[in-house]
C-alpha cells in the first residue's frame, strides 16, 4: 500500500525516524478524554502517530539549574552527542524568539516549541518566561511545553497555566526520599544547598505538589522517569501508579545512560544501565497503569526537526545573529504551517480510514492486526523483530538503517516496542570502515544491538551481513520490501507458525 | 573581603540568579564577583548564595584562593574513581 500525497503540501516525511511502524499508536492514546486526544494529536512528543509527521524545537534559553542529579554533568558540552542536558549555545530570549520563527518559516510541520535546558527551565524563570510571552505574542499557532525537576514548580504553576503552556514535562524518578537520596546530592532550597535524604524529600514534595497544581489547572503532564538499575528500578512502578493517580497523562521511562567518558558521578563509578529487556519489561509493567511512550528519542535540549533527526546545525548562533526579524515573513509562514498542519491531518485521516478498511475486507477486525485473527493459538510464543523501516513501509537497506524499529508478534497482535540505535554499518565508500577501519567492528554492534530479536526485516541486506545475522540465530528477511510493517511482521510471525518454528523456545531455535 | 570566581566556570548564570549585591556579571571567558559589591552574603545568607547554588566544584574561591566547594563535595566523585 501507498501512502497517499495529498496535494503538493504533502510533508517530506523522512528524517531519522521515519518508521510508521508506531502506527498502532494511536491507540495508545485511546483511553484519554477526546481534550487530552485533540491537544496532543499534533505533539511529536507525545504521540507516536505525530511524531512521524509533525516537528519539534527546543531553545537552549535555560543555563542555571538548582538540583544535581547523578546522570548529569554540568560540565558537558558536546555537538556530537544527542541527549537531555546537552547543548551547545544558549540563547537569550531574543536569539530564541527570532530562531524559532525562522525553524518554523523553514519547516512547516514545526508544532511545538519546548524550554527544557540545559539547566531547568525554572531556575530561570525570567529568561523562560520571557521567551514565551514573544512567542505567543508572534506565533500563536505553535504549542509550547517546558520540562522541569519541579523543584520550582508550584511557585510557577500559576504562570505557566497564564502563558498557555499546554504540556508539562516533569522528571520524578523516586517518590521515596530515600532512594531520592541516591539520585540527587544536593539541592538548592531558600537559599541553602540542602543534601541527602531532606534535600530529596523536599524535592519529592515539591515535584508531586507542582503536578497536583498542574493538573488542577488543566495543564497537560507528562511524567519522565530515569530507570537506574538497582536503585529505582523496583521503586518506579509506584511512581507510575502515584502519578497516573494525580492526573499525569503519560509516563515515560527511560533509560540511565552513564558512560564514564560523560564524566558523570554515574558513569565514573560504572553504574550499570538498564538493558533493553530491562527497560522494556519496566514499560510493559507500568503500561498497565498508563499511556507509556516507547518512541522516546532522549533530545538535546536544542533539538530542531522531526524526533530522530537533528536540523540543529542548519541554524547556528551565528546564521540567527545575521538574521534581522524583519527578514522573516511570519504572516506568510503561519499560512503555510495551517496549510501543511491540514494536509497532514487530512493524511492521517485518510490513512486510518484505509487502513479500516482493507482490514474490514479483510475479515478482521478495523484496528490493529491481531495473529489470533489469522488462525494462530493462543499461548504461543511471542517474538520479537526488527525493522529497517521508512515512512511505516519496510524501506530500508540493512546497511543503511540507523536505527531498527522493535516489535513483538504474538498472538494478541502486533505491537511496537521501541527503537535501537546502530553505528551505520555501510555509509558508502567515503565513510566505510566503521571502528577501528574495519566495516565489521560496526556490523558486529549492530548484531548486539539485534540481541532477543529473531528477524530482520529490511528491504535488502548484504551477503556478509545476512551470513553473520545467521550465525547469530537472527533470520534476515527481505521480501516484505514496501509492505506496510505490520503487515509485515504478522505476515512473517504466520510464516514462522506454519513452519512449526514457535513450537521451539527462541534459544532452540536460535541454536538450530 | 570578596569571593571570586575561577576558570572551572562553566558560566551556567546560576550564581548571578541569586546574589543578592549584582556584584556578578557575565564576561569572557567566565563569569566574574565585583569585589567592590560581593559581601559575601554576611547579613543576608547564612551561606554565600553563589557558592550555594553552584554546580562546580572549585570554581567559588575566598580571598585565600580557597575553594568553598572542595573537590569532591558537590558531585560525590572521588579524586580517582574506581
Amino acid at each position: 500500500m501507498d501512502l497517499p500525497v495529498i496535494g503538493n503540501t504533502a510533508p517530506a516525511a523522512g528524517g531519522g525516524c521515519s518508521s510508521g511502524g508506531c502506527g498502532a499508536a494511536p491507540d495508545a492514546l485511546a483511553h484519554l478524554p477526546d481534550h487530552i486526544r485533540a491537544k496532543v494529536q499534533d505533539h511529536p512528543c507525545y504521540s507516536e502517530e505525530a511524531h512521524h509527521y509533525f516537528a519539534r524545537m527546543h531553545v537552549a534559553v535555560a543555563p542555571a539549574c538548582n538540583i544535581q542529579c547523578n546522570y548529569c554533568n554540568r560540565k558537558y558540552d558536546c555537538a556530537n552527542e544527542s541527549r537531555p542536558g546537552v547543548v551547545s549555545e544558549l540563547l537569550s530570549p531574543g536569539q530564541a524568539i527570532k530562531k524559532v520563527l525562522a525553524v518554523a518559516a523553514a519547516i512547516p510541520q514545526m508544532t511545538v516549541l519546548g524550554i527544557a535546558g540545559p539547566g531547568d527551565p525554572l531556575a530561570n524563570p525570567a529568561r523562560t518566561f520571557e521567551t514565551f510571552r514573544q512567542l505567543s505574542e508572534r506565533a500563536p499557532d505553535i504549542k509550547l511545553c517546558v520540562s522541569t525537576n519541579g523543584l520550582n514548580l508550584p511557585r510557577y504553576a500559576d504562570e505557566i497555566a497564564r502563558h498557555n503552556i499546554d504540556h508539562v514535562t516533569i522528571t520524578i524518578n523516586c517518590i521515596d526520599p530515600d532512594v531520592g537520596a541516591k539520585i540527587y546530592p544536593w539541592i538548592f532550597w531558600q537559599n541553602r544547598r540542602i543534601r541527602g535524604v531532606e534535600a530529596a524529600r523536599i524535592l519529592v514534595e515539591q515535584q508531586q505538589k507542582g503536578l497536583e497544581m498542574l493538573t488542577a489547572r488543566g495543564v497537560l503532564v507528562k511524567v519522565n522517569s530515569v530507570l537506574i538499575p538497582g536503585v529505582n528500578d523496583r521503586h518506579l512502578k509506584e511512581v507510575s501508579k502515584r502519578v497516573k493517580a494525580k492526573g499525569a497523562f503519560l509516563h515515560n521511562v527511560m533509560p540511565l545512560i552513564a558512560e564514564a567518558g560523560h564524566g558523570t558521578y554515574y558513569g565514573l563509578m560504572r553504574q550499570p544501565e538498564p538493558t533493553t529487556a530491562q527497560l522494556r519489561e519496566l514499560q510493559d509493567d507500568c503500561a498497565g497503569d498508563m499511556a507509556m511512550m516507547r518512541h522516546c528519542r532522549q533530545c538535546r535540549a536544542d533539538a530542531v526537526g522531526l524526533l530522530g533527526e537533528d536540523r540543529g546545525p542548519e541554524f547556528t548562533l551565528d546564521k540567527i545573529d545575521r538574521l534581522a526579524l524583519g527578514d522573516i515573513d511570519y504572516e506568510t509562514a503561519l499560512i503555510r504551517r495551517k496549510e501543511v498542519r491540514d494536509a497532514i491531518h487530512g493524511e492521517l485521516r485518510q490513512k486510518r480510514e484505509q487502513q479500516q478498511t482493507l482490514r474490514r475486507e479483510a475479515g478482521g477486525a478495523p484496528h490493529a492486526p491481531a495473529a489470533a485473527d489469522h488462525g494462530i493459538p493462543a499461548g504461543t510464543r511471542s517474538v520479537l523483530m526488527a525493522v529497517a523501516g521508512k515512512n511505516g513501509l519496510v524501506a530500508e537497506h540493512f546497511g543503511h538503517a540507523r536505527e531498527f524499529q522493535i516489535y513483538e508478534a504474538s498472538p494478541g497482535g502486533v505491537r511496537f516496542i521501541g527503537h535501537r540505535k546502530t553505528d551505520l554499518y555501510c555509509g558508502g565508500s567515503a565513510t566505510c570502515g566503521g571502528d577501528d577501519g574495519r566495516p565489521e567492528a560496526a556490523l558486529d554492534k549492530t548484531v548486539a544491538a539485534l540481541a532477543g530479536c529473531e528477524v530482520v526485516l529490511c528491504s535488502k541486506i548484504g551477503y556478509e551481513p545476512w551470513n553473520k545475522l545467521e550465525t547469530h540465530g537472527i533470520w534476515p528477511n527481505g521480501e516484505h520490501a514496501l509492505e506496510p510493517v505490520e503487515d509485515a511482521v504478522l505476515a512473517v510471525y504466520r510464516e514462522l507458525h506454519a513452519n512449526g518454528k514457535l513450537a521451539l523456545p527462541a534459544t532452540e531455535r536460535q541454536a538450530a | 573581603m570578596a569571593l571570586q570566581i575561577t576558570q572551572a566556570c562553566v558560566n551556567c548564570w546560576a550564581c548571578a540568579g541569586v546574589c543578592p549585591n549584582g556584584a556578578i556579571a557575565r564576561e569572557i571567558p567566565h563569569f566574574l564577583v565585583d569585589d567592590q559589591k560581593c559581601t559575601e552574603c554576611l547579613g543576608d545568607y547564612a551561606e554565600a548564595q553563589c557558592a550555594a547554588i553552584c554546580p562546580i566544584e572549585c570554581a567559588i574561591v575566598d580571598e585565600a584562593g580557597d575553594p568553598l566547594n572542595p573537590p569532591g563535595s558537590l558531585t560525590g566523585i572521588p579524586a580517582s574513581p574506581v
